[in-house]
């Protein structure tokens, strides 16, 4: 039986205490990665490491956390995402909310994409799939 | 300056895991100052010898062909110092690898005695993704590196060896 969403996001609160060094009253749904919770590019890969180990599953490159998503300089208007350039990164991240990142979708607000709640819904999805 | 924390490895399986070995000695030169009468390597000195044990370990998979640094310190956890005469061992194995990166945890043994843990994450540097300000020859696996190496090269067969007849 897949684990519940409190324990999916037990576990991923305790990976990333481990792997940004935050106490654990620190993760919550909301935090953002970076912003909240000092991520840095190294980071990201030690998480997609951490959560392989803890979940068994297998996190292809680029499926969480998106790195050329937007590479297509039809994506970008300056800073912000061209609508087809937002319609590509939401089907490149279903597992994001991006109600907010929606009203202004500028490249610099990308960060706040990936909180708590996107790893969590990620995973649940992956645990679902299995 | 010579910036080996090894003295020479003891295990070698490609790809797998791997040993090496250090032995303290009062020669060292930072015992004059850490500290006064009170000589006790710095721990930062046993991250890099952890450090360079996988690196060569995750350098071996590519054949050396691209730098390998040091990008995390996922866990350092060591609860004693060495002092001169200690013999440390750094064992190492190879969590996971892709293109970008290599994970690695590792055991510190002091004259035989476990006395922690170092885990660590290497990036992979190619041509690529070299930026401007790093040197476009392989900077990392040096010929200072070359009697390490060897040391590895040969144990790397006896050791493959000796797993095959296990």
């Amino acid at each position: 039986m897949a684990p519940s969403r409190d324990e999916v996001f037990t576990t991923v609160r305790d990976v990333l205490s481990d792997a940004l060094g935050v106490d654990h009253e620190e993760v919550s749904d909301e935090s953002t990665l970076q912003g909240d919770l000092g991520a840095e590019s190294i980071d990201f890969l030690d998480i997609v490491f951490r959560l392989e180990k803890a979940f068994s599953i297998k996190i292809p490159k680029g499926e969480l956390f998106p790195e050329d998503a937007l590479n297509n300089p039809e994506y970008l208007n300056g800073d912000k995402l061209t609508p087809a350039g937002l319609e590509t990164l939401k089907a490149a991240m279903p597992h994001a909310d991006f109600s907010q990142f929606e009203k202004d979708p500028a490249l610099s607000k990308m960060p706040d994409l990936f909180t708590v709640r996107t790893i969590v819904n990620y995973v649940e999805g992956k645990l679902e799939a299995a | 300056m010579r910036w080996i924390w090894i003295d020479t490895f003891v295990e070698f399986v490609s790809g797998e895991r791997a040993a090496a070995v250090k032995n303290v000695t009062m020669a060292e030169e930072y015992f004059r100052d850490h500290f006064p009468g009170y000589p006790v390597m710095p721990p930062c000195l046993m991250i890099e010898g952890m450090a360079q044990t996988a690196g060569i370990l995750v350098g071996e998979v590519r054949r050396f062909q691209e730098n390998v640094i040091l990008a995390k310190i996922r866990l350092a956890d060591l609860q004693a110092y060495a002092r001169p005469g200690d013999r440390i061992r750094y064992e190492t194995t190879l969590d996971s690898f892709d293109d970008r990166a290599a994970v690695t945890s590792g055991t510190v043994l002091m004259n035989g005695k476990n006395i922690g843990r170092i885990d660590l994450i290497f990036s992979y540097v190619n041509n690529a993704e070299r930026s401007v300000d790093l040197p476009d020859h392989n900077f990392v696996f040096t010929e200072q590196f070359q009697h390490l190496l060897a040391s590895a090269r040969l144990l790397e067969s006896s050791e493959n060896r000796k797993s095959n007849e296990d």
